[in-house]
């Protein structure tokens, strides 16, 4: 028996909106026009906030397009910015599938820089062992380093009940103070706030090292980290659609109560995916390291990456492979807003973007409809 | 809101409450057809019916949380239209509702004192204690003001809720199924409390399915089948529990499926003094015991709530028992996951199949496959063939004629029935060993009712061992081979169907067993084999 | 002993910062709602209280400012969340990117600015001279110390023992029977959530015009409002565990500030002065102190059968069945 109150209102208007929830799914292409009309949105309203700072919108944002797609070397360095964003957007994608609100992907992304710079300058292989053997013991280091970062709020969740949210953004500060610690203290170069610069064999190639091979190349600091990133990306679009833990994440993030009744342990998995969460933003942090930065040194490492990788994995619906094109636009808005003034404005316009998101995901759910209302007794 | 002191010119009329003709149609069903109904001042009036017969719809029109489609309804002969509760209040009528409207974190004072206007902003709450305490000693409703509500017990805090609507001057009180949440000592206190209200003028309204309790607090009594008043206001004095039984239950001609006779094998399912206790932490099941063979269908009959719901989780796990044994083919199931009774055949269609036995969100593919997920052909290495699980989903498409454009349609745009067939397509076609089945038919069509008939005898006669709860009476008889009674957490005895024609007294005899009558007080009272 | 002085004292009035924002989450809470934001609300009441105090000369002014811009700012919290039924997780993170970008665009060019008019300090004149407890909470401590010493009880009483406490009581734990008795839940909602930004406005005005004077960017808050979400746990939801919390914390960032200073630390040796580095790991206790508050208050709650309002975090509708 359905539970519908009708209750008569007197109204005092001659309409009355009326909220529906939709019956049928809507057309395929209307979830990517919502989205697309939200962005739309969110620009305009940036432009009127950056217009109130002073600024000039329509120059910031024909700015912000030559900048970063406007040639082939800014796309390369457009890449370049995007492909940390891809990598922690990624790990959260599959945290908040389950539910899991890891906003410690900054934490867990620095952590991930530290066990890469751990492999190098704790000087376990010495200078000119080959990349063979850095690289992939960096990414090792890496991932395992976020995991455990990933680990300790997944753990505090599952066995406590403590909001991750909390948890993880706290773990973020700790991780800060922790690398700081050893580009200071420990590792530091000359007292210097870095640390030496890593040998050349624990670089990730880049494209401008072929070069010689491709012209093209020349210049261009596009990295191997893009590769770990579209990897990472396919198998976990894999692993979410067409395998059994995947299976099991979408159904525990979907329905708790039905994933118990399947059988499915969800303490198990929490622990499990924030520790997947953690070592795909270990991944990012490495890549950055190794491939961008090629050294510990903190406003690199700690630029935010975890955060824009929130909204980016949202902005993408979760899916990985929509994650990669999305994490592309963020480079872009990124690597041009440096040279805008003011210079808050793609943190603000990011803001922007993911409030209208938010707020058009109620056009996929409900109908607005508009009643003239009758006179009722 | 102060108590009326002024019920002393309302005298003349014999009628303070009168509905006449009132209809109520919801979307599939016609919940209230032309129903009459009087409640005379002074009198405790029951309202008898099965789940689903009417009751508390048209308790809710009269208490203003529904609005009749047609009918009129006469306070003190006056005609009347609510427009939400708060009207209804306005009027003398309050209801005390099966779940409580009570802010537990909060103290009986509070509770009582929310929503009015007055005190205006401080709350001088030992003032109001006292007033509240005064109150209730004057109905012999004993209660602690300053308590908190989660402190209290079930009874204490139906008590709140009555006072609660004495203190805005309720004159009739609608109680409905107070006694569901009571232990069986606090009934005899609730009784007490209703007949010092009745002393002080006001008039009662009792909903209920337990006929004892009826006929020992009512003075008359209305029964209410499917929609339709069958009698109405019968005197509680001349009148028999097998008459009401009779007008509850009815003497509609059972709907027979070919049901070939089976040789039952051995026992699959076997529950020893069961018992358990409900969300609430009240027992649910006080010592249950039931057997299910191989090749049988077992049906348990029962009004709603008296722990059928908890019986169902916890042999599928998904509740801890207290005590008491539940294995299947000898293996111990109680407390243990629900994916170790999964491993054991076990499969289950769950009362709630949009909070527990869906996924909204995910395809109907995806929920089609929870329990095969994890082997072949659907998995293999860990990874899942979606074209094979997409194949098999089309297929019980067909097959359950579930109405749907594609399988990849998110589940929560299914209407009720279609939902049930995707459960049931996914539980049925696993070849469970024990399958327990809580209302399947509910929400469905006539024709779609036959159809899982049909599979669960087939399943029956392939040697599946089935636990049917319904609160289909005629569902029960035409499929089952044996059915219990269960009737507040214990079996009130066991009805042999088998093949045979359904009579008359296997149906009264269940119907006895539902309200409370064990099986050997039947037989011994009317002599029978049963 | 002193030294003990100095750092209650300091703590208290860096407590009362995380206090208003504290408090102000609570009232959201208590009604229903999550606000994640602070972080960002409070951001933008420090850069409104500043550069408004900055134009005008008059800091009272920007406190009044800052509470407006962001209750405002919380409104877009309440719409989304409440009548658009959206996730109150991600909306509040998405306010806080929104808060913050806003702030650091509006503020543009405010750390160079100079100083402004500060809101006053006061000593009280009686109380002052209690030994111990005189010179900690009344001798010279800004005005908002005080005026947080009067807000703790009041916000107490009023959730406690009035009439709109008890209806805001009832909307955050059983809305469906509020609403069956005539309160308006969506309304309440809203206001309480515009309370909360309110008050996190009011937080962050007393960072940049009173504790530590200024615009720092994002640097100006630092994670406090993340610090005040944590502490509303552990406060159980009551505003006299809350000003605990809130001063013990304060405390404790002090404390780690001036540990690194002495040359002596407790007779012996002060680590902390001849490694400047292990400052580093002073820095990560109040963050993983806020964890340890957070494992006890959930465990407490579970162990008490208390906790957060029930319907806490789901979108109110009516007709539905239970919360």
């Amino acid at each position: 028996m359905s539970e519908n109150t009708t209750k008569i209102r007197r109204n005092r208007f001659p309409f009355s909106v009326r909220l529906e929830p939709r019956l049928e799914v809507p057309p395929a292409w209307f979830p990517a026009a919502v989205s697309l009309g939200a962005i739309v949105v969110a620009l305009f309203l940036g432009g009127i906030l950056i217009t109130v700072a002073g600024g000039d919108a329509i120059q910031s944002y024909i700015h912000i397009a030559k900048a970063s797609v406007g040639d082939v070397g800014v796309l390369s360095d457009t890449i370049v910015k995007a492909t940390p964003i891809l990598l922690t957007a990624l790990a959260c994608s599959v945290a908040f599938r389950m539910k899991l609100w890891n906003i410690g992907a900054e934490g867990q992304f620095i952590m991930g820089a530290f066990g890469a710079g751990a492999v190098v300058l704790t000087h376990i292989f010495p200078d000119t062992t080959s990349p063979w053997i850095f690289i992939p013991a960096m990414i090792l280091a890496g991932m395992l380093a976020g995991a455990i970062w990933g680990l300790i709020p997944g753990l505090l969740k599952a066995k406590f009940n403590v909001n991750e949210i909390i948890s993880s953004l706290m773990m973020n500060y700790i991780a800060i103070a922790w690398i700081n610690f050893f580009i200071f203290a420990v590792w530091s170069e000359g007292g210097f706030q870095m640390t030496p610069k890593f040998p050349e064999n624990a670089w990730l190639p880049r494209l401008l090292n072929y070069a010689a091979a491709m012209p093209v190349f020349r210049g261009l600091t596009t990295h191997l980290g893009l590769l770990l990133g579209v990897v990472a990306a396919v198998i976990l679009w894999l692993l979410i659609f067409h395998s059994r833990w995947g299976y099991e994440i979408r159904l525990i993030g979907d329905n708790p109560l039905a994933a118990r009744y399947a059988g499915i342990n969800i303490t198990q998995n929490t622990i499990l995916v924030m520790m997947l969460s953690g070592a795909l933003a270990g991944l990012g942090g490495m890549s950055e390291v190794a491939g961008v930065v090629h050294r510990l040194q903190t406003s690199p490492v700690a630029a935010g990456y975890g955060f824009t990788g929130i909204i980016v994995a949202w902005l993408s619906k979760l899916n990985p492979l929509v994650i990669i094109v999305v994490s592309v636009l963020f480079g872009a808005l990124i690597l041009a807003g440096r040279e805008i003034q003011p210079s808050g404005v793609p943190k603000m316009i990011q803001g922007t973007i993911l409030v209208c998101l938010i707020a058009s995901d109620f056009l996929l759910r409900y109908r607005i409809q508009i009643v003239r209302n009758t006179e009722e007794a | 809101m102060e108590i009326s002191e002024n019920s002393e010119h309302k005298k003349e009329s014999p009628f303070v409450v009168e509905m006449r003709g009132i209809t109520k149609r919801f979307p599939g069903t016609l919940a209230n057809d032309h129903v009459d109904f009087q409640l005379k001042r002074g009198e405790i009036h029951a309202l008898l019916g099965e789940n689903g017969a009417g009751k508390s719809t048209l308790m809710n029109i009269l208490a203003g949380m529904y609005h009749q489609d047609s009918g009129t309804i006469l306070v003190n002969k006056k005609p009347v239209s609510f427009s939400s509760p708060r009207d209804a209040i306005k009027a003398g009528i309050g209801m005390i509702h099966q779940h409580f409207m009570l802010v537990p974190s909060q103290t009986v004072t509070e509770n009582i004192l929310l929503g009015l206007d007055a005190p205006r902003f401080l709350l001088n709450l030992p003032e109001y204690d006292t007033k509240i305490a005064a109150l209730g000693e004057r109905f012999g409703l004993k209660v602690d003001p300053s308590i908190k509500i989660w402190q209290l017990s079930v009874g204490e805090q139906q008590r709140v809720e009555i006072l609660k609507m004495l203190y805005r001057g309720a004159e009739v009180l609608i109680m409905d199924e107070p006694t569901a949440v009571l232990a069986p000592q606090e009934i005899e206190g609730l009784f007490n409390i209703l007949r010092a209200m009745v002393a002080e003028g006001k008039s009662i309204i009792f909903i209920s399915h337990k006929l004892q309790e009826v006929t020992a607090i009512a003075n008359s009594i209305s029964v209410l089948r499917r929609g339709k008043l069958t009698a109405g206001s019968l005197p509680a004095a001349n009148v028999t529990r097998e008459e009401l039984a009779r007008q509850m239950v009815g003497r509609d001609v059972i709907f027979h499926l070919e049901k070939k006779a089976h040789e039952a094998g051995e026992v699959v399912l076997d529950i020893k003094d069961l018992k358990a206790e409900n969300d609430k932490g009240l027992p649910a099941l006080r010592g249950l015991s039931l057997n299910i063979r191989s090749g049988e269908i077992v049906g348990l009959a029962g009004v709603a709530g008296n722990g059928q719901r908890e019986l169902a989780q916890v042999i599928t796990g998904m509740r801890k028992c207290a005590s008491g044994q539940v294995c299947v083919n000898g293996d111990h199931v109680d407390n243990h996951s629900p994916f170790y009774g999964i491993q054991r055949g076990i499969s289950h269609i769950p009362e709630d199949r949009t909070h527990v036995g869906t996924a909204p969100n995910l395809s109907i593919t995806d929920n089609m496959i929870m329990k095969k997920y994890r082997s072949s052909p659907i998995a293999d290495h860990g990874m899942l063939n979606m074209s094979v699980a997409t194949k098999f989903a089309n297929e019980m498409r067909t097959s359950y004629e579930i109405i749907v454009p594609n399988v990849e349609t998110p589940a929560r745009l299914l209407s009720g029935g279609n939902l049930q067939k995707v459960i049931l397509a996914r539980e049925i076609s696993g070849q469970p060993a024990l399958l327990v089945a809580v209302q399947p038919t509910r929400g469905l069509d006539v024709g779609a009712i036959e159809g899982v008939h049909r599979l669960l005898l087939a399943q029956r006669d392939a040697g599946a061992a089935i636990l049917l709860i319904s609160e289909e009476l005629e569902e029960l008889l035409s499929l089952s081979d044996r059915v219990y009674a269960i009737y507040e957490g214990r079996t009130m005895g066991e009805v042999q169907v088998g093949t045979q024609e359904t009579s008359q007294d296997m149906v009264e005899t269940i119907g006895l067993m539902m309200t409370g009558t064990p099986l050997d007080q039947i037989k011994r009272g009317a002599g029978q084999n049963v | 002993m002193d030294a003990i002085i100095i750092i209650l004292q300091a703590g208290i009035a860096s407590g009362t910062v995380l206090l208003f924002a504290t408090l102000g989450e609570i009232f959201s809470e208590r009604s229903g709602v999550m606000n994640l934001g602070v972080e960002g609300m409070m951001l933008l009441g420090a850069m409104s209280a500043f550069s408004t105090t900055l134009a005008t000369g008059n800091p009272w002014l920007g406190m009044l400012v800052a509470m407006l811009m962001a209750g405002i700012l919380s409104q877009v919290h309440a719409f989304i969340t409440i009548t658009l039924r959206a996730d109150q997780v991600v909306s509040g993170l998405a306010l806080t990117f929104l808060g913050t970008g806003i702030s650091l665009v509006l503020g543009e060019g405010l750390s160079k600015a100079g100083t402004v008019s500060l809101l006053p300090s006061a000593t009280i004149p009686l109380l002052s001279l209690i030994p111990v407890v005189g010179p900690i909470f009344f001798t010279d401590q800004n005005y908002m110390v005080y005026i947080g010493y009067l807000m703790t009880p009041l916000a107490w009483y009023f959730i406690n023992r009035t009439r709109p406490g008890l209806h805001l009581r009832a909307v955050g734990e059983y809305p469906a029977a509020a609403d069956a008795l005539g309160i308006s839940v969506y309304g309440l909602r809203y206001f309480y959530v515009f309370v909360g930004g309110l008050l996190s406005g009011l937080a962050g005005a007393t960072i940049s015009l009173a504790v530590s004077p200024g615009w720092f960017s994002e640097l100006t808050t630092g994670g406090q409002g993340w610090i005040a979400v944590g502490l509303v746990i552990f406060a159980q939801w009551d505003p006299f565990r809350a000003v605990i919390g809130s001063y013990a914390f304060g405390a404790l960032r002090r404390l780690i500030l001036d540990i690194q200073g002495p040359t002596l630390l407790l007779g012996f040796a002060n680590p902390f002065y001849y490694n400047p580095y292990w400052g580093f790991f002073l820095q990560m206790i109040p963050y993983a102190f806020t964890i340890t508050v957070l494992v006890i208050g959930s465990r407490e709650a579970t162990r008490k059968r208390i906790g957060a309002p029930a319907a806490l975090g789901t979108p109110y509708i009516r007709g539905e069945r239970g919360l």
